[in-house]
C-alpha cells in the first residue's frame, strides 16, 4: 500500500517542467522508479531527480492528461508512494552520461554520485535544458571532476546538434560505461555507437506502467518488463530487445510503431 | 511424476499462469513456460479495444494484491501479427476471452479458434469492469452462452467463475448442462479498500479484486464446492504460492492449479520453485502421481 508523503515545495524548472520536493526519507538506489499517487487525481511512475538526507523530489512535464492535473496541485499536498522499484544504474566512474529532453531527471541522482565522467545533455532548445541553473549540481559536477557538454536541435545554447554526435567524439576504449535516458530513438542511437566501439552501455527504458510490480504485463519490451526486469537494461539485455526503438505498447496492450506511442503518449 | 492430463491434453505439471497475469504477448507466455508453466493463460482478449482503468489499476496489500485493471485489450480484431505467434507457444495455451455479449464471445471464439488455442477459458467473472460479472451471477445466462460458444468450435471450453455471487455451485451446474469441458475458479474477491491515511479509495476504479494467499481459503471452499456439484474437471485458481498450496487445491478437487499474484511474490520462476516443491512433498508422502493426490 502507498506510504503517505506532502509536498514540501514547488520549484519552477523550465516552462513545462516543475519539480517536486517530499519530505522524508526514501531507499532510493538511481536508476529505480517510484509509482506516485495523487489520490482521487491518479497514478504514475517517475524517476527520483532529487534525493537528500529527509527530502526527494521528482521532475514532471506539464503535458498529458495526467500531469496537466497534477501541474496545478499545490504545497501542503498529501501523495501516496509505493517503491522504489526495479534494479536502478550500476555505478562505474570515467563513464559517459547521454540524456535528451527530460531524461536529465533521472540521470541527476546518477550524476551525483559518478566520479570522472562526462554529461552530454540534449534539449530542443536553450529554455529546455533542464536544472542548467542549478547550483547544486554545478557545484556537485566541480567537486566530483565532471564535466558537462550541452547541445540543442536548434543551436541556441552549447553545440548545435544532436547528443550523440558528441557522443561519438568523445567515446573511446577508456570509457567505462555509457549511460542514457530519454527519448527511445536517442537511446537506440546511443546504443549503436557503444556497440561499434565495444563500451557497454546501460539505458534507462520506458513504457506504459499499470503494476510497476510485473504482473500486469502492460510495459513489455519483448519478454521483458521495464517495471521488474528493468528500467536499467545492459547492453547485453538490449542486444535481444528488437523492439526497442521500433515498437510499443499502447494502454490497450496493442503494439503499435514507437512514434505512434509518442503520439498518443503526448496527448 | 506431476504430469496431468486435462480435456485430453497432456500437461507436463499441472502449474498455470492465470489469466492476467504477465501473459500479455506470446513472448511473456513463453518466458513463463520456460520457468516451469505447465499451460499458459494469455490475458483476456476483448471483442474491441480498450485501455482498462486509470491508474491506480495495482496495489499490494498485505498477503496479496489488490487490483482494477478493467480488461485492457487490443480488442481480437487487431492482433492477428500476434494470434499467428501462438502456434510458437511451447505449452498448451489456455485463450481467455471476454465480452458484453453472448455475441461478443461468439464472434471472438469463431476468429482466435484459428489459431488453435489448447483451451479456450470464457471470463464471465472480472469485477472491474462494469458488466464484468453479469454473466458469472446468472446461472441462467451462463448456460446460454457456454451453448452458443459449444456450438461454435470443437475447442474444450472453460468458463471461469467469480466468488462474488451467491451459489457458485449453480452457475458450475449450468456450464456442465450446458456442455462445457471444464470449470476455472475463483476469479478475484470483490473489495472496496481505502488508503487508511489518505482517506481515498485506493484504486480510481472505486472497488477492486483481492488475490494471493489472502484469499487462499476462499478459493479452496469453492472449490470443493463446485468438486460435489459437477464431474468435469477444475483449473483451480487463488492463492497457490506454495507447493503445499498447490497440493491442498489439488485435493480440494482441483485437476490443475492457477498461480497469479505468486509470480508477484516469488517471481517468474515461481513455477519451477512449485513444481519442486510439489515433488519434494509428494516424494515424502510416498506418493506417485497427481491422480493419486485427488485420493
Amino acid at each position: 500500500m502507498h506510504k503517505e508523503y506532502t509536498v514540501k515545495e514547488i520549484i519552477r524548472e523550465t516552462s513545462n517542467t516543475q519539480t517536486y520536493l517530499f519530505t522524508g526519507k526514501i531507499d532510493y538506489k538511481p536508476g529505480q522508479f517510484i509509482m506516485l499517487w495523487f489520490p482521487n487525481i491518479g497514478e504514475k511512475p517517475f524517476a527520483v531527480s532529487h534525493l537528500k538526507d529527509n527530502e526527494f523530489g521528482i521532475t514532471i512535464e506539464c503535458k498529458g492528461k495526467f500531469t496537466k492535473g497534477i501541474c496545478n496541485i499545490k504545497k501542503g499536498t498529501k501523495v501516496g508512494i509505493r517503491g522504489p522499484y526495479g534494479n536502478g544504474f550500476k555505478i562505474e566512474n570515467n563513464s559517459i552520461i547521454v540524456v535528451g529532453g527530460l531524461g536529465m531527471a533521472p540521470a541527476l541522482p546518477l550524476i551525483q554520485k559518478i566520479k570522472d565522467s562526462t554529461i552530454i545533455q540534449g534539449a530542443r532548445s536553450k529554455e529546455f535544458l533542464l536544472y542548467k541553473e542549478d547550483k547544486n549540481l554545478i557545484d556537485t559536477i566541480a567537486k566530483n571532476k565532471n564535466k558537462i557538454i550541452y547541445c540543442t536541435d536548434d543551436g541556441s545554447f552549447g553545440i548545435n546538434g544532436f547528443t550523440t554526435n558528441v557522443l561519438k567524439d568523445i567515446i573511446n576504449n577508456k570509457t567505462k560505461i555509457v549511460y542514457t535516458c530519454g527519448p527511445e530513438i536517442m537511446i537506440k542511437n546511443v546504443f549503436d555507437i557503444c556497440e561499434k566501439n565495444k563500451v557497454g552501455c546501460q539505458a534507462s527504458l520506458e513504457r506504459f506502467m499499470k503494476c510497476g510490480i510485473g504482473v500486469c504485463g502492460s510495459c513489455a519490451v519483448n519478454d521483458q518488463l521495464v517495471c521488474k526486469d528493468g528500467p536499467v537494461f545492459s547492453s547485453k539485455q538490449i542486444r535481444k530487445l528488437t523492439e526497442l526503438g521500433k515498437f510499443a505498447r499502447l494502454k490497450s496492450g496493442k503494439k503499435v510503431p514507437i512514434k505512434e506511442y509518442y503520439g498518443y503518449r503526448s496527448k | 511424476m506431476l504430469k496431468q492430463n486435462f480435456c485430453e491434453i497432456e500437461l507436463q505439471n499441472p502449474l498455470v499462469l492465470a489469466s492476467g497475469i504477465f501473459g500479455t504477448s506470446v513472448e511473456l507466455l513463453n518466458r513463463a513456460a520456460s520457468n516451469g508453466a505447465g499451460a499458459v493463460t494469455i490475458k483476456s482478449i476483448g471483442p474491441v479495444e480498450r485501455e482498462g482503468n486509470p491508474n491506480p489499476t495495482v496495489v499490494e496489500i498485505e498477503k496479496g494484491l489488490y487490483n482494477a485493471v478493467g480488461l485492457p485489450t487490443p480488442g481480437y480484431l487487431n492482433m492477428d501479427e500476434e494470434l499467428k505467434q501462438w502456434k510458437d507457444i511451447n505449452v498448451p495455451l489456455i485463450a481467455s476471452i471476454y465480452g458484453s455479449s453472448i455475441e461478443d464471445y461468439v464472434n471472438i471464439t469463431e476468429h482466435i479458434q484459428k489459431f488453435k488455442p489448447a483451451i479456450i477459458e470464457l471470463n464471465i467473472s472480472c469485477p472491474n469492469k462494469d458488466d464484468g460479472m453479469v454473466f458469472a451471477k446468472s446461472p441462467g445466462l451462463t448456460k446460454d452462452l457456454v451453448k452458443a460458444v459449444k456450438s461454435t468450435t470443437d475447442i474444450p471450453i472453460m468458463p471461469k467463475l467469480t466468488p462474488n455471487c451467491d451459489n457458485i455451485s449453480q452457475v458450475a451446474i449450468a456450464c456442465e448442462a450446458a456442455g462445457a469441458d471444464a470449470i476455472c475458479a475463483i476469479n478475484t474477491v470483490q473489495k472496496e479498500i481505502i488508503h487508511p491515511k489518505l482517506k481515498a479509495p485506493l484504486l480510481s476504479y472505486g472497488k477492486g479484486g483481492i488475490s494471493g494467499p489472502v484469499i487462499r481459503e476462499i478459493a479452496l471452499e469453492k472449490v470443493r464446492e463446485i468438486r460435489d456439484a459437477v464431474e468435469i474437471p477444475i483449473l483451480g485458481v487463488g492463492g497457490v504460492t506454495y507447493g503445499k498450496g498447490a497440493i491442498e487445491m489439488i485435493k480440494a478437487g482441483a485437476s490443475l492449479v492457477g498461480i497469479g499474484s505468486g509470480v508477484y511474490l516469488r517471481g517468474i520462476d515461481v513455477f519451477e520453485k512449485v513444481t519442486n516443491e510439489m515433488k519434494d512433498i509428494m516424494k515424502k508422502e510416498g506418493i506417485g502421481s497427481i491422480n493419486e493426490l485427488k485420493g
